[in-house]
């Protein structure tokens, strides 16, 4: 399942709710996954107690990998051909992500269809959490 | 830095998907759809980040017999250098989608630094570099991944 070149329209947009309260569990499972065990992500007596945040907070790369599931939702399996994200704020236990997907254009280069979009995700406050860009292979 | 060999597991797919909060069938059923279509089962956009599992030189991975600077006994001291850099920007370029059963390897190269003075005037420390994850065997290049780490200003105590 993909998107196509001919109903997508600029402007079009996809909202998700991505994480309800994001637990302290999740956040270790990403780092057992993902082999980033950062105490900063898990332990936290370091975390508070030595490098003085008020709790465990989530690795950048499991909010940016939540953002993800956003754009293949939308733009389907192995389509994607670019995805880079800024990260803005701590993603903290208990926030609820929000991510918007936006279409910013539609174009052909070499006989193939491409969608580029804006991304963001917020938190429960609005604040944004990640920003970016992708790009997404669409058929005609 | 670089990682010799990174096997994509299934089962590794599998659990990153789940950490991620993602039940698309594409990253754990090679019978599904678009497994098929794709020629099975395919690592989620950001999966290989998980290849720090494969690599020796990760500071933020306990190794058996040496320090770790989380918490145990006692809170433990602060290891600077490999706590202190955030995460600032992440992107990758997908050449092609990476499929489970795969072995990749690395090449890494370093890319600019710079610096930037805040609003409080303190200074802001980035650092970029670029992994190429190749396929072992054929070389042929599958992802570009591009990080952009940030050391913030030293805390004033």
């Amino acid at each position: 399942m993909a998107l196509n070149a001919s109903t997508l329209k600029v402007g079009d947009t996809r909202t998700d709710v991505l994480v309800d309260n994001l637990t302290r569990t999740q956040i270790v499972q990403y780092a057992g996954v993902s082999g980033d065990y950062n105490p900063l992500h898990s332990d936290e007596v370091y975390t508070t107690q030595v490098a003085g945040y008020p709790s465990v907070f989530a690795h950048g790369m499991l909010t940016m990998g939540i953002t993800g599931k956003l754009l293949t939702d939308w733009v389907g399996d192995g389509r994607l051909t670019k995805f880079g994200v800024r990260f803005s704020t701590q993603v903290w236990p208990g926030d609820t992500l929000t991510g918007t997907a936006t279409i910013a254009a539609i174009r052909e280069e070499g006989g193939q269809w491409f969608a580029d979009l804006t991304v963001e995700t917020v938190n429960q406050d609005g604040k944004s959490v990640v920003s970016g860009t992708a790009t997404a292979r669409l058929d005609a | 830095m670089t990682i010799e060999r990174f096997p994509v597991e299934e089962g590794h797919i599998m659990l990153f998907a789940r950490a991620i909060g993602d039940t698309n069938p594409v990253y754990s059923d090679p019978d599904c759809a678009a497994a098929r279509e794709l020629g099975g089962i395919i690592a989620s956009p950001t999966f290989v980040a998980g290849g720090s599992q494969f690599d020796d030189d990760v500071a933020v991975r306990p190794k058996i017999g040496q320090p770790w600077f989380g918490s145990g006994r006692t809170p433990s001291g602060f290891n600077r250098e490999a706590a202190g850099l955030l995460h600032a920007e992440q992107h990758f370029e997908y050449h092609r989608p990476l499929l489970a059963g795969e072995v990749l390897t690395t090449v890494f190269r370093e890319g600019e630094r710079w610096e930037k003075t805040n609003r409080s005037g303190g200074t802001l420390k980035f650092e970029e570099s670029v992994t190429e994850y190749r396929v072992k065997a054929t070389n042929e290049l599958v992802v570009t991944a591009r990080m952009i780490k940030v050391m913030p200003p030293k805390k004033e105590s």
